[in-house]
């Protein structure tokens, strides 16, 4: 019922990759949609293959779905040739799983994960013939929402979307979808929907743009505040406490067509206290939450299983730290009595004991092993409180090409605070001396360089940095290919600077940025993260026609003082821990990781009730990555220990 | 490097939604339902070991089938060669998507040549749309009373001419259609046995090539033959292949 797929199939032969708009899926649902049912359309706004993948979304789609008054199917961003092909056949945005279109649902639900799909955003809304503008929808209208890392400072977004969820979505989505079902219910009248975004603004978590009024002072923000008295001052995100009581996604999704990431997925903690102060992902998810090892376990052999892969990748931001991971790895490498399962660590920790690992887990296909130092000396690493030693990376690096390893990627970032020309050269200095180490056991041993621009991001301590000009970051990048171009073995890679301008741009602007996205979105900008679509005029011909200034939104400096866009926002943290690591930063001040120290009081557990769960008090071995941490000090700190399973001390690595 | 895997021939269809995946994405598809029914699938050495699958003619994305067909090497001491193969044929293909079944398979000799090698021609079920049945009759005696189709393509950056006619083997117009729940729209329905050796004539070139141009809506392949060069006896892959050594088995 309600299915556009007559109207879709004769069309699909004309488009490229067609598979990707089939659904077909295994563990994909075909809901049932009704009057007392809500129905959401989990979008990922950017193509399929990339969004597939995207485990928040698979998570929320089983969870909306197991609820009797709920129904969830997904949609992705159409590419260009089908958008084209749609547009001319007058068909909207549709789902996968029924082809039902997306103005047929009560709510459209987007995952922001980068600032550059920002202008897909809009489109989407506006071919599921949706008003773009949050003001101008009427009652019966889809309600838009957004979650996801970006949404950490949605008021660029914020003229487009009519509810923002903050964190953890698992529990968000049962709340959202119990006061839409009571509107829905009750007809959607006229006049009501203001109402329900009224009290949807009370949900813990969930943020209504609309609901709020914004001051200027000038060029700078006054403050963002309230309508309502009953509407709250300061929104503060989900935290879902326990992971084991979420082993989600349950049937994760197999598709029938490539896409990135083919592979079962299996999220092993949320949160990381590593405390690198670039890293938005770190600060706003803590704090640390592991997933029991034996649910973890049984998350892959029974994945395995049922997906028929014959890969799976255990997520986190930092997956070596899994105090589990010994045990886990074990039992995923013998269990299936074959050598022909692979396990991937897509976020190594650079030392020794997690090459061990590695070697480990990728007997039966090794492909190349990535490191993200991020920064070309020890003094950087310090402001950016990676606290790698040159000698962690090179005994890693060592490790690795002496068991059999012949590639290696390393992750950098330049245009740091108080980045240096001597700070940037040591990129290429490690990098040699990575591919000498390798040559003595290969000749052919190569290293790949990949440098990309730093953006300062919201609810970090480098929120307030202003970001390198773009011409600064063309010069560093120069700089480095100079350097290293009679380097042999050294591979250099860049990301385009024009690129990390245009993320800038978004990241810490304010709702002033709405128009000049619009302007992008209506000059034809989509797809901007794709280097073939991206249009660095564009973003800067909608700021000047706009009044924005590039200079003022992203290469100044932020002062104390100053109200940020976010302020109301809060991830927990405190933000005067943000500006003390700050100072520390400049200080060139490494900060421990809090797991296995005392606290440093950012925030994110004492403001929630919630403390890290941890498998174990003690660090994993490896120590905190070279931090030289007396690490007899973790029974002190707060942790809630799960039960460990027991494990074979000799198993593995170390 | 001895090699006594046993081989596996299956047949299988593909209709529906899924016909848009492409030839790599069923390959991708057929790995992942062979692990999930635990067969002992034989792996390449080396570097980065590959399950042992080869596949027969690729199919269209977009066109559907009821004759694919795919060869399994299986490591001989963890193979029963007494299993029972329907119960197999019916997990298999419960394992695959919608719209794709396993519809008979056998045991045959692991020294059977490929399918690549041994097809010689398909039959295609080939409705064509925008037309009425008299321009596409007269354009069908028009190709079979030429003496030659000539096609140009591309090949590797080279304009390569071809001359399809020798491989046209039957083309019957069928007579109109109407559109039924099945998928089918109204047009015209064509039958089309076309030859495989030394290469494959697909659809859409063999369509792009009568006077006039004719636009195809549903394909499907019926059948893959062989036909024996010296007796002209025509066989599908399984039968041609069945060997007689593991005899029972289905």
């Amino acid at each position: 019922m309600n299915s556009l797929w007559p109207q879709l199939e004769p069309l699909l032969p004309h488009v490229q990759k067609p598979a990707r708009y089939i659904g077909c899926e295994d563990g994909m649902q075909t809901p049932t949609h009704g009057p007392g049912i809500v129905s959401w359309l989990l979008t990922y706004p950017d193509t399929y293959e990339i969004g597939l993948p995207n485990q928040g979304l698979q998570i929320l789609y089983e969870i909306i779905n197991e609820r009797p008054d709920g129904a969830a199917e997904r949609s992705y961003a159409p590419w260009t040739d089908m958008e084209a092909v749609i547009r001319r056949e007058r068909i909207p945005l549709f789902s996968v799983d029924t082809h039902r279109a997306g103005g047929d649902f009560d709510i459209i639900a987007f995952n922001l994960s980068a600032e550059l799909t920002y202008t897909n955003l809009v489109n989407c809304i506006d071919l599921a013939g949706v008003p773009i503008h949050s003001a101008r929808r009427a009652d019966s209208d889809p309600l838009i929402g957004v979650g996801g890392h970006c949404t950490y400072n949605p008021e660029p977004i914020a003229d487009f979307v009519d509810f923002v969820v903050l964190g953890d979505g698992e529990e968000a989505v049962g709340d959202i979808t119990e006061l839409v079902r009571e509107w829905k219910v009750a007809g959607k009248n006229s006049g009501t929907r203001e109402g329900l975004l009224r009290e949807l603004s009370k949900l813990p978590g969930v943020y209504v743009p609309s609901m709020y009024e914004v001051e200027y002072d000038g060029a700078f923000l006054a403050g963002v505040t309230p309508r309502y008295s009953d509407v709250p001052a300061t929104i503060e995100k989900r935290t879902v406490a326990d992971l084991g009581e979420w082993p989600y996604p349950k049937n994760q999704l197999v598709p029938m067509t490539e896409v990135v990431h083919d592979r079962l997925s299996v999220e092993v903690f949320r949160g990381c206290t590593r405390g690198c102060r670039f890293c938005q992902a770190g600060m706003i998810t803590r704090p640390v939450r592991e997933r029991p090892a034996e649910q973890v376990s049984r998350m892959i052999s029974e994945g395995l299983q049922r997906t028929g892969y014959d890969e799976v990748a255990l997520t986190s931001l930092s997956t070596a730290d899994f105090s589990g991971i010994e045990s886990v790895v074990k039992n995923a490498v013998s269990d299936k009595g074959t050598d022909q399962i692979s396990v991937a660590l897509p976020s190594l920790r650079v030392d020794a004991f997690t090459v061990g690992i590695a070697a480990e887990i990728q007997r039966a296909r090794r492909t190349g092993l990535t490191f993200a130092p991020e920064a070309g000396s020890w003094r950087m690493r310090q402001v950016i409180n990676k606290l790698i030693r040159e000698e962690d990376l090179y005994g890693a690096v060592e490790s690795a090409f002496s068991q059999g390893w012949r590639r290696m990627k390393l992750y950098f970032l330049t245009g740091l605070p108080t980045e240096t020309d001597e700070d940037t050269l040591g990129i290429a200095e490690l990098a040699r001396n990575c591919v000498k180490l390798g040559k003595t056991h290969k000749s052919s041993a190569s290293v790949t360089v990949s440098v990309g621009g730093f953006v300062p991001k919201p609810f970090t301590p480098f929120q307030w940095f202003g970001q390198n000009t773009e011409s600064e970051l063309q010069r560093k990048i120069g700089l480095l290919r100079d350097d290293t171009r009679r380097s042999k073995g050294v591979q250099l890679k860049w990301h385009d600077p024009k690129a990390t301008l245009a993320e800038g741009i978004t990241s810490r602007g304010d709702r002033r940025l709405g128009p000049v996205i619009e302007y992008v979105w209506r000059h034809g900008g989509t797809f901007q993260e794709w280097s073939e679509h991206f249009s660095y005029e564009l973003w800067l011909e909608a700021m000047a026609a706009n009044d924005c200034d590039v200079d003022w939104y992203v290469y100044r400096h932020r002062t104390e003082d100053e109200v940020l866009p976010w302020d109301h926002l809060s991830a927990g943290l405190h933000k005067d821990f943000l500006w003390q690591d700050w100072r520390d930063a400049l200080d060139e001040l490494g900060l421990e990781d809090c797991r296995w120290t005392p606290c440093y009081d950012c925030g994110a557990c004492t403001g929630y009730g919630i403390e890290h769960r941890v498998a174990s008090a003690t660090p994993p071995a490896g120590g905190s990555q070279g931090t030289g941490v007396d690490l007899s000090s973790g029974g002190s700190v707060p942790v809630v220990l799960q039960p460990r399973p027991k494990i074979d001390a000799g198993a593995v690595g170390s | 490097m001895k090699n006594d895997n046993v081989k596996l021939r299956i047949c299988f269809d593909k209709h529906g939604k899924i016909r848009f995946t492409s030839h790599r994405d069923v390959a991708r598809i057929w790995e992942r339902t062979l692990r999930r029914a635990s067969l002992p699938v034989a792996y390449s050495e080396g570097f980065s070991p590959r399950p042992k699958l080869s596949f027969g003619l690729a199919l269209s994305t977009g066109h559907e089938s009821d004759a694919e067909y795919l060869d399994i090497e299986l490591d001989p001491d963890r193979t029963d060669l007494a299993m029972d193969l329907e119960s197999l044929a019916t997990e298999l293909s419960g394992h695959l998507p919608v719209g794709m079944h396993v519809t008979d398979m056998a045991f045959v000799d692991r020294r059977t040549p490929s399918l690549q090698e041994t097809v010689t021609s398909c039959i295609w079920q080939i409705d064509v749309v925008d037309v009425d049945a008299d321009t596409v009759a007269r354009a069908v005696a028009r190709a079979l009373a030429a003496e030659d189709l000539v096609v140009t393509r591309e090949r590797k950056g080279k304009q390569v001419t071809d001359d399809l006619r020798p491989l046209v083997l039957s083309l019957d117009v069928i007579g109109p259609i109407e559109a039924d729940d099945a998928g089918s729209v109204a047009g015209v329905r064509l039958l089309a046995e076309l030859g495989t050796q030394p290469r494959a004539v697909r659809v859409a070139e063999l369509l792009a090539a009568l006077d006039p141009p004719l636009t195809e809506r549903r394909v499907v392949r019926l059948h893959q033959w062989i036909t024996n060069d010296d007796t002209a006896e025509r066989s599908d892959p399984l039968s041609a292949a069945v060997s007689p050594a593991p005899a029972g088995a289905m």
